[in-house]
C-alpha cells in the first residue's frame, strides 16, 4: 500500500479513538484540560512510534523464523511495558524539562491498549518496517488530534453551557465523542 | 455460598465493571455491535478473569511485591493467548468478527485492576468468586449495550428479525457514533436514577472530579512511582 494512504487511513479514516475504540479510557480521563491533553498526545506518539518499530523487529527476527507467532501477545506487551520503562528513565537523565511534561503520562501509556493494538495491526496488515512507523505515527497523531480537539471543546463546554444536571461529567463529555466520531465518518469517502 | 452471592451482587450490580467503576470501555464499546459479538467477548473476559484470579491468587505470596505488575501482566497474557488459540479453533466466525480486541484483553483494566484490588489480597475461592462476578458484570453490561445497538441499527436480535418490516434499520447505532451514543444515554439514565433518590451530585458519573486517576491501575501505577522515589 502507498505510504501516503497508510498515513491517511491510520490518522483520519480509521481513527484510532473515534472509530476503532483504542484508548478510550486515556481519551476520557485526560481530555478535561489542554495542556494535559497535548502532554498525553506527544507521549502516545513518541512511545507508540518506538514500541512499533521495537515490537515490528522481535517478531520480523525473533518469532515468525522460530515458529512462535502464537506468542506475539505476550512478547509485544513485555516489549511495551520495558519500553515505556527505559524511556522514562532516559528522559529523566536526559532531559528534565521533557520530563516535567511528559513524565506523568508515560506510566498510563503502558496500559493503553492503542500501543498494543496498533503494534498488532501492524503485524496482521504484513507491512513493512518503514510502513508500520507510519501507520503507528499516524494513528499516533489521530490521537493526538482526537484528544486535543475534546479537550479544547470540554473547557468551553465546562465554561459556558447549562448542562442538564444527569449529563454532567461522563454522559455529556460522551455526547461530544458521538458527535466527533460521526464528523470523523465524513472522511471515510478519501479512501476507496 | 453466602461468599458466592456477595461477589455476585458486587460484580453485577454495586460495582458493575462499566457502568459503575468505567472501566474496559475500550472493548465494551467496540464489540457490542450485535448480542453474539457482546456475549463471545463477556464470556472470554470472564474466562481469563477467573483464570488469572485464581492463579494470581495463588502466587500472591511468592510474588514480590515491586514487580507485581509486569508479573500480573504476563500472567493474564498466557491465558489471553490460550483463549485466543481456543477460540480460534471452536468459534471460527467468532474469532473473525472479534478479531483484534481478543488479543487486547491483555489490556482490559477490569482484569488487571482486580488482581490488584482482590486477587492478591484474597483466598483462591473468594478470587475465583470475585472473578466470575465482574466477568459477569461485564458481560450484562455489553448485553445491554449491544441490545440497543442491535435492536435500533439492524432491526435484530441474536440475528433474528424483532421490527416490524417496515422499520429502517439506523445504520448509526452499529457503526462508531452509535456506540458512543449508547453509552451515553445508559450513564445519563443511571444518573438521573441516582439524582431521583436524593443522593449528593457528588455521587454521579463524573470521571472529571476523579482527573487522571480515575482507572484503578493508573491510580495504583501512581502510588508505586511515588513509593519507588
Amino acid at each position: 500500500m502507498n505510504i501516503l494512504l497508510i498515513f491517511i487511513n491510520a490518522m483520519l479514516v480509521n481513527n484510532v479513538v473515534l472509530s476503532r475504540f483504542l484508548g478510550i479510557c486515556s481519551f476520557l480521563g485526560v481530555s478535561k484540560k489542554k495542556d494535559a491533553a497535548i502532554g498525553m498526545g506527544l507521549a502516545v506518539t513518541f512511545v507508540m512510534a518506538m514500541a512499533s518499530t521495537g515490537s515490528w523487529l522481535v517478531y520480523k527476527f525473533l518469532l515468525e523464523p522460530n515458529g512462535l507467532d502464537y506468542l506475539k501477545t505476550v512478547a509485544f506487551i513485555l516489549v511495551i511495558a520495558a519500553l515505556v520503562q527505559f524511556v522514562e528513565m532516559f528522559i529523566k537523565k536526559a532531559s528534565p524539562t521533557l520530563y516535567e511534561a511528559l513524565g506523568i503520562y508515560l506510566p498510563l501509556i503502558s496500559t493503553n491498549c492503542a500501543v498494543l493494538g496498533i503494534a498488532l495491526l501492524n503485524v496482521q496488515m504484513e507491512l513493512s518496517l518503514f510502513g508500520s512507523l507510519v501507520n503507528s505515527v499516524g494513528a499516533a497523531l489521530g490521537y493526538f488530534l482526537a484528544i486535543v480537539l475534546m479537550a479544547s471543546i470540554r473547557e468551553k463546554l465546562d465554561r459556558v453551557s447549562n448542562i442538564p444536571k444527569s449529563f454532567q461529567g461522563l454522559p455529556i463529555t460522551l455526547v461530544t465523542a458521538t458527535l466527533m466520531a460521526m464528523s470523523f465518518l465524513g472522511f471515510q469517502g478519501l479512501l476507496k | 455460598m453466602k461468599l458466592f452471592l456477595e461477589r455476585m451482587k458486587n460484580g453485577l450490580f454495586t460495582e458493575n465493571p462499566l457502568f459503575v467503576q468505567v472501566l474496559a470501555t475500550c472493548p465494551a464499546l467496540a464489540v457490542s455491535t450485535s448480542m453474539i459479538n457482546a456475549i463471545g467477548m463477556g464470556l472470554s473476559s470472564t474466562a481469563v478473569l477467573v483464570c488469572s484470579n485464581i492463579l494470581i491468587s495463588m502466587l500472591r505470596k511468592f510474588i514480590p511485591d515491586k514487580i507485581r505488575i509486569p508479573s500480573y501482566i504476563v500472567v493474564i497474557a498466557g491465558f489471553v493467548s490460550a483463549i485466543d488459540m481456543i477460540m480460534e479453533a471452536f468459534t471460527p466466525d467468532l474469532y473473525v468478527s472479534l478479531g483484534i480486541y481478543i488479543p487486547l484483553i491483555v489490556v482490559n483494566c477490569v482484569i488487571l485492576g482486580r488482581a490488584e484490588a482482590y486477587a492478591n489480597k484474597n483466598g483462591i475461592v473468594a478470587s475465583m468468586w470475585d472473578g466470575l462476578g465482574m466477568g459477569l458484570g461485564f458481560t450484562l453490561a455489553l448485553l445491554v449495550l449491544g441490545f440497543f445497538r442491535e435492536l435500533f441499527g439492524a432491526g435484530t436480535l441474536f440475528g433474528i428479525q424483532i421490527m416490524p418490516s417496515f422499520y429502517v434499520p439506523a445504520n448509526m447505532m452499529i457503526l462508531a457514533p452509535g456506540a458512543f451514543l449508547t453509552l451515553s444515554m445508559i450513564m445519563a439514565f443511571l444518573n438521573y436514577r441516582k439524582l431521583k433518590q436524593g443522593n449528593s451530585s457528588t455521587d454521579i458519573h463524573d470521571v472529571t472530579a476523579v482527573g487522571v486517576g480515575f482507572d484503578n491501575p493508573y491510580n495504583v501505577k501512581y502510588q508505586n512511582r511515588e513509593d519507588a522515589e
